[in-house]
């Protein structure tokens, strides 16, 4: 009962001054409501780099060419040309928990059809290749197994060279020529959008890589291999597996090549968001910190404005524990009711920055625990000193004061 | 039977300036049960001090005070609060009721704290509007102080030093604050009190607030320089009366004059 009655003497002071609660909460109010908004932006848009590079394929790892040296000049990453067609074959035919994989010959080529031009990116690759960079085909279908064996001259068109080209028609089973080569179109990509560094995906034309190898770039290397692991867990195992396989290819030369995934692609960008969250969590801690000094100042000029109710108190027996607890009730009372209120419009100024920026709405239930408990703590850190004050005082001082 | 109130041979001294203030130089004094009594003085008597210490907010330098018994030498500062909630009502010159809440709030308070706090919300809002009853001003309960006269404040005031069912009612110059009229309305509360068996304490400078009670104390350089029983007790029923005619007679006076 003791308690409920301290309680109902804190509930009864901060109702007789009600604008004055308000505004010292509003405080706490401003700065949980910020702290929830900033890291409800902050994961939002880190869900949303984290679509985007799902977007790249999932679970992707790539093989890609390492250096060289050759009579003591070394090359960098990407100039060694001994990755073959070969090595991707022995990946696709040996390693185990892989859904798909595709070589990639990276080449720029001048396209000629329908009395237009265009140059853009004319890459070889597998079969595989949409499904493995997660790029479904909007028109047509992708060429199959046996026109990559047989160097057939057929070819899929991003959508961005499908406008460029065939502007006012249907681009499947029109013929494109490639250094003079006529490639038939059997198919069209879906729209993928601009990359993270800027270059346009759909501005592509794919064409199988033994066709490419052979007719367009005569290269022997190929500029990557994608591999997609069947499940997140093994991308770790298939990575180690590619390795030790071509490896074992290269029979005891210095590794050429370099295997990364797409996590490590993906941790800088979390990693980059991760510390832009916690900024901002730590600009908007710093507003909680300054609502909590509002409370305590609050408190103090209410401990001196009281101190005739103080005096009153404990002349009719109030001990310095029970005026100890009021002011400190009142103080947690003011801060948890900010902090819900905190809270409320937090998930509201959320709700609306998701609305207008079109991102996802990651409220995090962890980041209102913690917002919560941090105003109730700011409450009783910052009201403690005012009501030991309070308790401390001696009755007939207080009585006396004006 | 034993005195409610037995002090002997009290001294304070105030050393908290350059020169030590010695504001009682050795009282001693019996209250029994049932009296009314008023501490008389000049401002620097010492009158103030004395209450004090019979109110048990401040410790007398030498000598023992018991309170019904118990010496209060011997609590500590919760223990004395304890004390004050349940063996004493506090009456204030200045009301000192809390702003903004209303005059039951008020009351209530002594019954939130000490022994009372076991109590239920409904147990204690009862008894709070019992003592309002019995100043005749249960038809207030919910006013604010700023919304009651001066002398309806002294009585939510001598309400609320009731509620806990005090040995004694001390009043410091509980009508200090007021005009002649209401001063003899408040000391007909506290008349009634005291036939009803409560021991009353007041300070007071007036000679004629004094004559209200049964006996009179003055001090004079921190000493009791008199103790008597008053012997032309004034009742405040009577003075009410004659206050009355006094004003009808003035009214009627100005009518004739007109």
């Amino acid at each position: 009962m003791r308690f409920t009655n301290t309680f109902r003497v804190s509930l009864r002071a901060l109702r007789r001054n009600t604008m004055r609660s308000i505004l010292t909460a509003l405080g706490i109010i401003i700065g949980v409501a910020a702290v929830i908004t900033m890291v409800s932006i902050g994961n939002g848009a880190k869900s949303m780099v984290e679509a985007q590079v799902a977007a790249l394929g999932q679970n992707l790892i790539t093989v890609m060419p390492g250096s060289f040296s050759s009579g003591g000049m070394r090359s960098g990453f990407g100039f060694s040309t001994t990755l073959v067609p070969e090595d991707f074959e022995a990946i696709a035919n040996d390693v185990e928990n892989i859904d798909g994989a595709s070589p990639e010959v990276r080449d720029s080529q001048q396209v000629l059809a329908n009395g237009l031009n265009w140059r853009t990116n004319v890459n070889g690759v597998g079969p595989d290749y949409p499904y493995v960079k997660n790029w479904p085909l909007t028109a047509g279908a992708m060429f199959s197994e046996q026109e990559v064996k047989s160097l057939a001259k057929v070819a899929v068109i991003g959508k961005v060279v499908a406008e460029q080209l065939f502007p006012n028609e249907d681009a499947v089973g029109q013929t494109i020529r490639i250094r003079n080569l006529p490639f038939r179109v059997i198919g069209v990509l879906g729209p993928k959008g601009v990359t993270p560094w800027g270059s346009d995906q759909d501005d592509i034309v794919l064409v199988p890589y033994s066709s490419h190898m052979r007719r367009i770039s005569r290269r022997t290397s190929v500029s990557s291999i994608q591999i997609q692991a069947s499940t997140p867990e093994a991308i770790d195992k298939v990575k180690v597996a590619v390795e030790d396989l071509l490896t074992q290819r290269r029979r005891g030369r210095e590794p050429d090549f370099i295997v990364r995934t797409q996590e490590e692609l993906a941790n800088t960008f979390t990693a980059t968001n991760r510390t832009m969250t916690l900024l901002l969590a730590c600009i908007a801690s710093v507003s909680l910190i300054v609502g909590g000094i509002g409370i305590m100042n609050i408190m103090l000029v209410s401990v001196t404005e009281r101190t005739r109710e103080i005096g009153i108190r404990l002349a009719i027996g109030a001990h310095g524990k029970d005026v100890l607890t009021q002011f400190l009730i009142e103080a947690v009372l003011l801060s948890t009711m900010g902090g819900v209120m905190g809270v409320l419009v937090g998930v509201g100024a959320s709700q609306l920055v998701a609305h207008y920026m079109g991102w996802p709405i990651l409220v995090s239930s962890l980041s209102v625990i913690i917002a919560v408990g941090f105003s109730a703590s700011v409450g009783v850190f910052f009201g403690f000193y005012p009501a030991r004050k309070a308790a401390q005082l001696d009755p007939i001082d207080a009585l006396r004061y004006e | 039977m034993a005195p409610v109130v037995q002090i002997t041979d009290i001294h304070k001294i105030y050393d908290s300036g350059e020169i030590p203030v010695h504001a009682v130089r050795g009282v001693s004094l019996d209250i029994h049960r049932g009296e009314m009594v008023a501490l008389m003085g000049a401002s620097g008597s010492g009158k103030s001090t004395l209450m004090n210490v019979l109110g048990c907010l401040d410790r007398p330098s030498r000598g023992t005070y018991l309170l019904d018994g118990i010496n209060i030498a011997e609590l500590g500062r919760n223990e004395l609060a304890d004390l004050r909630n349940q063996k004493l009502g506090f009456v204030f010159q200045g009301f000192n009721l809390l702003a903004r809440t209303t005059a039951l709030e008020n009351v209530e308070l002594p019954m939130l704290y000490g022994r009372h706090r076991k109590h239920s919300a409904r147990e204690i809002r009862e008894r709070a509007m019992h003592c309002l009853e019995i100043v005749g001003l249960a038809n207030r309960y919910d006013h604010f102080p700023n919304q009651l006269s001066g002398g309806q404040q002294q009585r939510v005031a001598i309400a609320r030093g009731l509620v806990n069912e005090p040995q004694v009612l001390l009043a410091d110059e509980p009508t200090g604050n007021l005009d002649s009229r209401t001063s003899v309305e408040v000391m007909g509360v506290f008349q009634k009190l005291n036939e009803q068996g409560i021991t009353i304490v007041m300070v007071t400078h007036e000679l004629d607030i004094a004559s209200f009670c049964k006996r009179n104390l003055i001090l004079r350089d921190g000493v009791v320089v008199r103790d008597e029983l008053v012997s032309n007790r004034s009742i405040a029923e009577h003075e009410t009366r004659r206050l009355k005619e006094a004003e009808a007679a003035a009214k009627l006076i100005a009518h004739n004059a007109a």
